[in-house]
């Protein structure tokens, strides 16, 4: 660990304890005792993880190391074998959540226009028909997106239906949003530009965020804390912490602060798969 | 110029096969009492379906194949889903249903002949039996192979179980269900027009095509299997048009 690591680290775990800095920087999520085996594999093993609020957190690692397998813990969509994820101090059932999955084409309704998939969710929430018309309207207008909304899924390119899958998980204003691999069925050119809707949200809503990524320079790009998992059992290699300026732009990814954070998580990535 | 052409493209093998009979017909390839000129099988096909006996078999056949499509599909969808939305109960089933889907329907005949005796009820039961175990397939099946992500994505944003049944997998299936409803159609139309031929019937297109032959009026003959064959294009376009307007992402 470098000395500068060192300080932002211990800056981190030593706020927490004063008084005056707890309500703001008080975990969002916190996982004890993670436990997860599939068949004789051992993916997690007793592991603890606090993700930090308002943050946008990037989980990035060798594959198959259980990136989306942690996610998918988290938003309760695999179940685990021990441990606790308390959100707030609350179970999963008790907050609003949004995930986005890897592939639109298949986590739309291609039976319904994009309108309302987006308002599905506020559906299953018994949330009245006028209601849903205006939160989605307000959703919509408050992103400033264009997008005909009245087009079924199939009807539009691959972007527009992540872009609709994204709003689909904003428009519950959940605590905190998943994103597993979300761009990365994309073409390059949607990529950058989703990339760049995406940051907008996030600096827009401020909810917490935690993003699997297969794309170092994205995963660094895009967050706030840069989560290195190792090889499973998965353990974190680093948290690092990303205190580039935001809006970030092109101009981000040459600057040296930038780079400098990428090479030292491409470095902790290289160490963790060669461990093996 | 060959674009502009290009509409007409279904119609050339309708018009060479027309060519190829009369030049059979005409050129005395064949004997004319088997195959008479396409003119004559077509007069006696107009003035059958033009108020005459042909056009009232015609009727009896859609009646029953429509009713034995119907019952099948109210017994087998349902069904279909039941099965489909668990996975274990489909298993402990599928060699049943397999076992039945591939015993040919026209060996049910003398059960269900002792169990309806002779008539419109016998030929309806065994074409809605071996339609309905078609659509029990697909639909069951249908349901099993429902995309996961999607399952998972109403799952994710609070569905109940009734309601990822009814708001996803229901319509994830139905593409699959309307293959079960063509294959069904033509199923139940094969064997009702067997029925009417052999199993003591006044009517239907069956009976038409058998009663020319012994009868030895050979356009007639002819023009009862081209309204038979008409019938059974025309159930399938049906029911593609319906799937095309009711499952209108099928296929993208």
């Amino acid at each position: 660990m470098t000395v500068a690591q060192a300080t932002l680290s211990s800056q981190f775990e030593a706020l927490p304890q004063s008084a005056t800095a707890s309500a703001v920087v008080r975990p969002h999520v916190t996982i004890r005792g993670l436990s997860k085996k599939f068949g004789n594999t051992v993916i997690y093993d007793n592991f603890d993880l606090d993700l930090p609020r308002g943050k946008l957190i990037s989980v990035f690692g060798p594959n198959g190391c259980g990136k989306s397998t942690l996610i998918n813990m988290i938003a309760g969509l695999i179940p685990v074998d021990a441990g606790q994820i308390l959100f707030d101090g609350m179970l999963l059932d008790e907050i609003k959540f949004g995930y986005v999955f890897q592939n639109y084409r298949e986590a739309l309704f291609p039976w319904m226009r994009a309108f309302d998939n987006i308002a599905y969710p506020l559906k299953m929430m018994k949330v009245s028909k006028r209601e849903r018309q205006e939160r989605v309207e307000k959703l919509v207008a408050h992103l400033g997106i264009k997008l005909d909304l009245n087009l079924y899924p199939y009807q539009m390119s691959g972007g527009q239906q992540q872009l609709v899958s994204i709003m689909r998980a904003l428009v519950v204003d959940p605590e905190i949003l998943f994103l597993d691999e979300p761009f990365s069925a994309l073409d390059y050119e949607m990529t950058l530009f989703m990339r760049e809707q995406l940051q907008k949200l996030f600096m827009e809503s401020g909810t917490t965020m935690v993003l699997v990524s297969h794309d170092l320079e994205e995963a660094v790009y895009l967050a706030d804390r840069v989560l290195l998992l190792s090889r499973h059992p998965a353990r974190v290699a680093d948290f690092t912490v990303v205190d580039c300026a935001r809006p970030r732009d092109d101009a981000t990814l040459s600057d040296p602060e930038f780079v400098r954070l990428k090479a030292h998580c491409l470095e902790i990535f290289q160490r963790e798969v060669r461990r093996s | 110029m060959t674009r502009l052409l290009d509409p007409f493209l279904p119609i050339v093998g309708v018009v060479g096969l027309l060519i190829i009979w009369a030049v059979a017909v005409y050129g005395g390839f064949v004997d004319p009492v088997l195959l008479p000129p396409p003119k004559d099988a077509f007069i006696a096909l107009w003035k059958g379906m033009n108020g005459g006996v042909l056009w009232i078999d015609f009727v009896r056949t859609v009646e029953r194949t429509v009713w034995s499509t119907l019952i099948a599909a109210v017994i087998a969808i349902p069904l279909g889903i039941v099965l489909g939305s668990s996975e274990r109960l489909y298993r402990s089933l599928e060699f049943v249903i397999d076992f039945f889907r591939s015993t040919p329907a026209s060996a049910m005949f003398p059960l269900f002949l002792v169990l309806f005796g002779v008539g419109d009820k016998t030929k309806i039961s065994v074409a809605a039996f071996g339609a309905a175990l078609v659509i029990l397939f697909n639909v069951a099946y249908g349901v099993m192979n429902a995309r996961k992500t999607r399952l998972l994505a109403a799952k994710v944003m609070g569905a109940s179980r009734l309601r990822v049944l009814f708001d996803v997998m229901l319509l994830e299936s139905l593409p699959q269900t309307f293959v079960g409803l063509r294959n069904g159609v033509s199923l139940a139309l094969v064997i009702i027009v067997v029925a009417e031929m052999f199993i003591g019937s006044q009517d239907g297109l069956g009976h038409s095509v058998f009663e020319a032959q012994q009868l030895f009026e050979m356009p007639r003959m002819y023009a009862a299997i081209f309204a038979a064959g008409a019938l059974g294009y025309g159930l399938n376009l049906l029911f593609l048009l319906i799937e095309r307007r009711f499952v209108h992402w099928s296929g993208k």
